[in-house]
């Protein structure tokens, strides 16, 4: 294939997915983004309008491309970590999980329990970061800013936690292969267990806060509805997933990091204000999971092993065999897989990220048509997306 | 009921005799092969026959083979990741594209989810994907030159009056066989 | 003495606070002594001057009064507002300039008035340049007919009520043209949502207005005032506690379409920052954006003092009376105004509209009419 190394000087208006001649009486383009307050990053979607009324949108992606696969392409495989710490820069710790999982099934690897425990420690912790930022963000969305400063609060003591922990705040290049980059600090449970028992009330106090809020309830509970046959035809994963009735998580599906020793549910959209599968759902999965995390953070605190060195798998130099591998877990916004392909050398011949970010923003267009403008933020909001991990 | 990937290779080549050039079942993740020509048909069968139910398609990748030793093994490669939510089995199903002017036929009305990745790949593999509804740009600016995940893909020197190359530091010396440090044990 | 920088930055910030502090407090004070100056300045001019010129001098002195008052207080709430936003949120809010961030406020607007002042090219320079205008005229000249204390009111309109309704709805001309200068969809969105929010509540407004109307017998606020006076402890004869407690539900609806017709949250979607970016101001900087800033405050600070007015007595209180009374009253009201806001998500535009035609219209004339039976019956 001829490699093209020239490019055309493109007019503004030929980035527009709707022309202007196709524009119906009374419809007008447009423009959410990139800049944006609400967009939750650099993110482009183009209305087209009629009033009020939304009647097409397309999402305008890419602005953040960095091209990661191709960066992984290039260096080492324990390179390639920090990078995924930068595709969901809320979620950094279910990423490099995610990728550990990936090469270390490529390569065989089997890990001590502490590290296992240590891995599903940090990962529930990060996803009950991940989780508030979400519904903090949310409110701001719908427009209540206090819901927002009241979860940062928490989250912040989450990140002192991992501060304390790796030195790192929210890229923490922490999940190496085969092990973990620093054991736990002495007092590092203690401490833990403390933030638990202070957090668990603060759940529900954020619940009744936002989550049955009257207002809160008419502007998303009959918005943004995604049937599961749509959900699941579009392959969306975590609390949206799970948002339209589906119960399916790769912890409980496909166990990773020894999930199946762990006793929780799987909350899934009830429908309690609206139809199912609604903005107000997926919400409130993402509130139920934070419980679920409590649970599990519970136990695997009092479970962790007192003994084991969590450098004792990592491999002196990661060269796996020629083959291929998707490891997947289940990071705060769903299925985060990666595809590794090696060919033999020390430099990964493929690592394709399988963003659920990504699938999530393709769903848009579908239930965008037809409800309001306000009624978009509610639904980018739902979606909970992170621009970082959707352009790589 | 799960079916295993030798399960499914049967009742495909069952429905549709010789699709099936090859498939490798001891690996990590088992696959098969499937012909470009047949792919939409083996899918759909895949997707509502009831005993397969794959109704995810969870990933779907593209991989630029080019081996410097033995070019004859040079393709381009879409991986299909399957998942049935209803029998909660997968398996991964890959199709072999020519380098030179890959077409292959669009999964969308399959799997709308394929919808993006279509696109992705084509701004990063410059697939073609015949009968899509909304083949543009996606991740990469309109008039970006090339696609980058080819291997013989050269960095332009500009772009709009951007330096975009970057300085070959980093990686040669990755590729010269030093280890990158990122940790303590460096 | 020589002082080092910072330190001497603490000095001048100190002494500011200290300065506006002490004018707050100098400033209630004299709120509180207001009937008796006022008297004072009555009586001395008119044993100086002939009669019409008395009065043409104490409406300038009045006028003086109140803009000196009113261009303060914004910058006042602002900081109040920003206070109370701060400690609902569980933090401090602003700390730094002055005792507890006193002089913010100033600062912000120091800043504003140095910005340079762009106007987009594509903007309709005249009516850009004019809609923070009107927009801030709307919201200070309704004070012209507040009533402060007895005979403290710098015009005694007797259509005072109406006048009031009349210009406050500039207001909605000033955004309406702000949108629809800026030549930015995001404006003209938020200026034809709030067109269509202050046209609908206007209506509400005006039949809670005239359920008081009906019970008084006159536009006058004075008089509204004056047939409040009296009762048990002073307080029972406030509106608020009459019609068998009809008039309680009267005082919600207006303060609920106050809320709407300043654009307060969770009505606050003709500036919805989450979805239309800034709404109508979205490309006004300096000067002209922080107009409208405080016409949003002025114009609060209003519809506070008037519901007062209208269902609390006004300046009439249980103890004693006068513009203090008033102006307490009316504070209490802006806090419940910003505890709201910093509590409750935003209504969608339908929503709004929903809750305006198929709610608070058809209560307000329960209320209205119940108003009117009582007159009949009542006489």
């Amino acid at each position: 294939m001829s490699t093209q190394t020239q490019y055309k000087d493109l007019e503004p208006d030929e980035t527009y997915a709707f022309k202007p001649e196709d524009l119906e009486e009374g419809e007008m383009i447009l423009n959410m983004g990139p800049q944006h307050p609400s967009t939750h990053g650099v993110l482009r979607i183009e209305l087209k309008t009629d009033g009020e009324v939304v009647n097409d949108a397309r999402p305008h992606i890419g602005y953040l491309h960095r091209n990661f696969e191709k960066h992984a392409e290039n260096i080492d495989y324990q390179g390639v970590i920090p990078f995924t710490d930068r595709m969901d820069y809320v979620g950094s710790m279910a990423n490099s999980l995610s990728y550990a999982v990936a090469v270390e099934k490529l390569m065989g690897i089997e890990l001590n329990e502490r590290v296992e425990c240590i891995r599903v420690i940090v990962s529930e912790l990060q996803r009950i970061a991940s989780h508030l930022l979400a519904i903090g963000t949310y409110g701001l969305d719908i427009g209540a800013f206090t819901p927002f400063l009241h979860s940062f609060v928490e989250r912040e003591k989450i990140l002192d936690l991992f501060e304390w922990l790796c030195g790192a705040r929210l890229l923490y290049n922490y999940n190496w292969v085969g092990g973990v980059s620093h054991d736990l600090p002495e007092g590092w449970t203690g401490r833990a267990k403390v933030f638990l028992d202070q957090f668990s009330p603060v759940i529900e106090e954020l619940d009744e806060l936002l989550s049955h809020n009257k207002i809160f309830t008419a502007r998303t509970a009959t918005v943004g509805i995604i049937p599961p046959e749509l959900a699941v035809g579009y392959a969306l994963t975590g609390p949206n997933l799970r948002g339209s009735g589906i119960k399916w998580d790769i912890r409980k599906e496909d166990p990773y990091c020894g999930y199946e020793k762990y006793d929780f549910d799987v909350p899934v959209g009830q429908g309690r204000y609206g139809p199912i599968g609604s903005c107000w759902d997926r919400y409130y999965v993402r509130v139920d999971e934070m419980r679920q995390s409590v649970r599990i953070l519970r136990q695997a605190l009092d479970q962790l092993p007192a003994e084991g060195d969590v450098h004792e798998s990592v491999p002196k130099r990661v060269k796996p065999k020629p083959g291929e591998a998707y490891g997947r877990t289940e990071a705060p916004r769903g299925e985060l897989g990666f595809y590794v392909i090696s060919d033999g050398s020390l430099i990964p011949m493929r690592v394709k990220g399988r963003s659920p970010c990504f699938v999530a923003m393709s769903i848009f267009h579908e239930i965008a048509k037809g409800e309001m403008l306000a009624d978009m933020i509610a639904i980018i909001g739902s979606l909970d997306i992170v621009l970082g991990e959707i352009d790589r | 009921m799960s079916l295993d990937a030798a399960a499914v290779q049967a009742k495909i080549e069952a429905k549709f005799p010789g699709k099936i050039p090859s498939a490798e079942l001891e690996v990590v993740d088992p696959f098969l092969f499937v012909e470009v020509d047949a792919i939409v048909d083996v899918c759909t069968y895949l997707r509502d026959d009831p005993e397969l139910a794959f109704d995810m398609l969870h990933c779907h990748s593209a991989v630029d083979y080019l081996p410097p030793k033995n070019p004859e093994e040079a393709r381009l490669e879409v991986v299909l990741h399957l998942t049935s939510l209803k029998h909660r089995h997968w398996i991964v199903i890959k199709v072999k594209l020519p380098r030179a002017n890959a077409t292959m036929p669009t999964l969308e009305n399959v799997w709308p989810t394929a919808n993006w990745h279509e696109r992705e790949a084509f701004d990063l593999f410059g697939i073609q994907f015949e009968g899509h509804s909304d083949f543009r740009h996606l991740l990469l600016p309109d008039d970006w030159p090339g696609f980058p995940l080819l291997k013989d893909w050269v960095w332009p020197e500009e772009w709009h009056g951007i330096a975009v190359k970057p300085t070959a530091k980093m990686a040669e010396r990755a590729q010269q066989g030093e280890q990158i440090g990122i940790g303590p044990f460096d | 003495m020589a002082l080092k920088r910072p330190a001497l930055e603490a000095t001048i910030s100190n002494a500011l606070s200290a300065l506006v502090v002490g004018g707050a407090a100098g400033a209630v004070v004299v709120i509180a002594l207001i009937p008796m100056i006022a008297g004072l300045i009555r009586d001395g001019l008119a044993a100086r001057l002939t009669p019409t010129m008395t009065s043409v001098a104490s409406i300038a002195i009045g006028v003086g009064a109140t803009v000196f008052l009113i261009t303060q207080l914004p910058i006042f709430l602002i900081w109040l507002e920003r206070k109370i936003a701060a400690h609902i949120q569980d933090r401090l809010g602003p700390m730094r300039v002055g005792w507890h961030g006193v002089l913010q406020s100033f600062a912000d607007g120091l800043k504003l008035l140095f910005k340079e002042d762009i106007i987009v090219d594509g903007a309709d320079k005249f009516l850009f340049k004019l809609a923070p205008f009107l927009t801030i005229m709307g919201a200070f000249a309704a004070f012209a007919v507040l009533p402060w204390g007895e005979g403290l009111v710098i015009s005694n309109l007797n259509i005072g009520l109406l006048y009031a309704i009349a210009i406050t709805s500039l207001g909605a001309i000033g955004i309406l043209m702000a949108g629809w200068a800026s030549n930015n969809k995001y404006a003209l969105y938020g200026g034809m949502r709030s067109a269509a929010q202050m046209v609908s509540y206007e209506i509400p407004t005006a039949i809670v207005i005239l359920s008081v109307v009906v019970q008084v017998g006159s536009l006058n606020l004075s008089d509204v005032i004056a047939a409040q006076q009296g009762g048990v402890g002073g307080v029972t004869n406030w509106f608020i506690f009459r019609l068998y407690g009809l008039n309680v539900i009267g005082f919600i609806l207006f303060f609920i379409c106050g809320l709407a017709e300043t654009n307060r949250n969770p009505f606050d979607i003709p500036e919805a920052e989450s979805e239309l970016v800034a709404g109508f101001h979205t490309e006004y900087s300096g000067m002209r954006f922080a107009f409208f800033f405080l016409a949003e405050y002025g114009a609060m600070f209003f519809v506070a003092a008037l519901t007062a007015v209208l269902f609390l007595g006004g300046w009439s209180g249980p103890f004693f009376s006068g513009p203090l009374v008033l102006f307490v009253k009316t504070l209490a009201l802006v806090f419940v105004q910003m505890w709201l806001r910093w509590t409750l998500p935003r209504l969608r535009v339908d929503q709004l509209m929903a809750l305006c035609w198929k709610y608070l219209i058809p209560i307000s004339f329960v209320v209205l009419i119940a108003a009117a039976i009582d007159g009949v019956v009542g006489s």
